[in-house]
């Protein structure tokens, strides 16, 4: 009823979680429209999987407050839980049970009749193409058929919210666009997505609007478009047939542009980054007026590597290390 | 082809709705049902609910009969109901361990972010372990019949014990769902359970009668929980009046659920 009036999966305002001294969650607003993908985008131990659960009612906030999908995360718990699905980062179903009996037991718990689980149960498994695998024990899985397994028992019923912790990390990348095209397809059917990621390929790929999380604190916010422009218009990279011609032009750029080009002496290239277009063009030009000899040259999207350094001052780490204890 | 399955695959996300959640009971049994399949799948769980009472019973027959009682025959009468209370009272301790692995493995957390009655995930838990400890106590009371163990009280004396010892099992269980919520690793929570154990089960009279040891030892063991379940499952089992002990077992195990039982759910909701 009340939950149409909001636009919002996910209100929040100045979550804070704190685990002995460890801020992990350090006064953390959100504002998640609904039907689209959210990326929580963050490395390791900066507070995705704390503010997650969080969210998903497992644990209780030490300050501030959040609504999902209209309900009070505290007061109506409940409300909130027939609203969401939340897919762990490690198991989320019984590894020593098959997957067509993990299917059939969620599907139990959430108040099917036997013979509804059991329907919905190889509903399920035929679509995420499991079946053959439907009578085996889930711990005997490749990674990618676990990763089908663990979302297929949290879309049993049709989430308006779903929680998706780390959903790709140590995949393959046929398993990841396979999981890819889930997450897409549920979206297109009205689910409101949550997903939290350490790939920046993954939410620069998949959400609508990324959220840069870091020691606990949300440090930026907004498409990836808009993250990326933020950080400027991306890089200018000129390659040249010799390293003579190179360097002419490593003194033009200095003279041109604010930041110093890089060299890379294997591909004979300069690459420096661009506030504006006009200015990498005007920066070509002078190249051409001092009879500098340019093989080729090319513009590029600044990558979210970049604008998580340029936010943070470290990169992201790439592999995911130990999140335990709900302190990531 | 490639249609067909892509509508399969849309058909099976489409917008399924939520039934009614599931009564207290029915998602306990739904727990149930889970713990009795996995038993299924990994039947050497049983392993410490079948060997341990052989191994025990065999053990201190043979061992210490003849120099407590006399003669093993005699000892076999008392020993195996204190034997008997000792295996169950041991394997009780699993329940915390089958926990806290859930939590461990993360499958927890999808109990909890579900929309049911919470206890459930214990209580069907709780009920298959009942079942094992019904087995343990078949294997041993079988296997003390075929070497001479004779019940005075006959069967119903038999079953009313075992179902005294059940009560207080399943009481005694809330303790290792309360520690298997809070303790930390698979480890420390074995040896904690064992720390607890160790000293309750063996300073009680499950090997000896009380009246032989040092007076500072007796005191304790006079008021070890143990003891009084002991001397109940002993006086039903051979038909002797225990009434006090059986009152004292049953306030005892009331007590343990009305404590823990609480305790469980707080640190269940509270779980960081």
């Amino acid at each position: 009823m009340n939950q149409n009036k909001h636009t919002y999966a996910v209100e929040a305002t100045n979550l804070v979680k704190i685990f002995g001294n460890d801020r992990a969650v350090d006064g953390v607003s959100l504002k998640v429209p609904k039907g689209i993908v959210y990326g929580f985008l963050g490395p390791n131990g900066a507070g995705k999987t704390t503010t997650i659960r969080m969210l998903a009612t497992l644990l209780k906030p030490n300050e501030g407050e959040a609504s999902v999908m209209g309900y009070d995360l505290v007061k109506d718990a409940d409300s909130v839980r027939q609203s969401i699905s939340l897919t762990g980062q490690f198991a989320s179903v019984d590894e020593e049970l098959s997957g067509r009996e993990n299917l059939i037991f969620i599907g139990r718990l959430v108040g099917f009749t036997r013979k509804e689980a059991k329907k919905r149960a190889d509903e399920l498994l035929k679509a995420f193409k499991l079946e053959e695998a439907s009578k085996r024990q889930v711990k005997k899985y490749s990674g990618g058929m676990r990763r089908r397994i663990d979302i297929a028992a949290s879309i049993v019923t049709s989430p308006d919210l779903l929680f998706l912790d780390e959903p790709t990390t140590g995949l393959d990348p046929r398993s990841r666009n396979q999981v890819w095209d889930i997450i897409r397809a549920l979206v297109k059917n009205g689910t409101t997505v949550f997903l939290t990621t350490q790939y920046l390929e993954e939410a620069d790929q998949l959400a609508d609007l990324i959220g840069v999380i870091d020691q606990g604190k949300l440090i930026a916010e907004g498409t990836s478009k808009e993250l990326k422009a933020s950080i400027g218009a991306g890089s200018l990279t000129v390659h040249f047939d010799d390293m003579d011609e190179l360097e002419k032009a490593r003194v033009i750029f200095a003279g041109q542009l604010e930041q110093s080009p890089e060299a890379d002496v294997r591909e004979i290239s300069l690459t420096v980054p661009i506030k504006e277009h006009a200015k990498a063009a005007k920066a070509i030009g002078e190249l051409a007026n001092a009879n500098v000899q340019i093989k080729d040259f090319s513009m590029s999207q600044p990558s979210l590597d970049e604008v998580f350094l340029t936010l943070t001052g470290k990169l992201p780490e790439s592999e995911g290390g130990d999140e335990s204890n709900g302190k990531s | 082809m490639a249609n067909h399955e892509e509508r399969t695959f849309e058909e099976a996300i489409t917008n399924i709705t939520r039934p009614k959640k599931p009564s207290a009971i029915s998602a306990s049994a739904t727990f149930a049902w889970r713990a009795l399949l996995r038993i299924r799948y990994v039947p050497e769980q049983l392993f410490d609910v079948t060997v341990f009472p052989i191994i025990f019973l065999l053990m201190f027959t043979y061992l210490f009969g003849g120099a407590i009682s006399g003669s093993t025959g005699e000892y076999l009468d008392f020993v195996l109901p204190g034997i008997l209370v000792m295996t169950v009272a041991m394997i009780t301790m699993y329940t915390g361990l089958d926990l806290n692995k859930d939590i461990e493995k993360g499958v927890f957390d999808r109990f909890r972010s579900l929309p049911i009655w919470r206890p459930a995930v214990l209580v069907g838990a709780l009920f298959v372990d009942a079942v094992r400890y019904l087995i343990a106590s078949t294997i041993m009371i079988t296997l003390g019949y075929i070497l001479g163990f004779r019940p005075e009280a006959g069967f119903i004396g038999v079953v009313l014990g075992v179902l005294l010892l059940l009560f207080f099992a399943f009481s005694l269980s809330w303790i290792w769902t309360m520690l298997g919520i809070i303790v930390r690793t698979e480890k420390a929570l074995m040896a904690m359970s064992m720390m607890i154990l160790f000293p309750l089960t063996f300073l009680s009279s499950v090997f000896v009668d009380p009246t032989t040891m040092p007076g500072w030892l007796q005191k304790f063991v006079d008021i070890n929980p143990i003891t009084f379940v002991v001397d109940a499952v002993r006086g039903l089992v051979h038909g002797t009046d225990a009434t006090n002990d059986i009152l004292m077992v049953l306030y005892i195990s009331i007590g343990l659920i009305l404590i823990f039982g609480p305790l469980t759910m707080y640190f269940f909701r509270n779980k960081n």
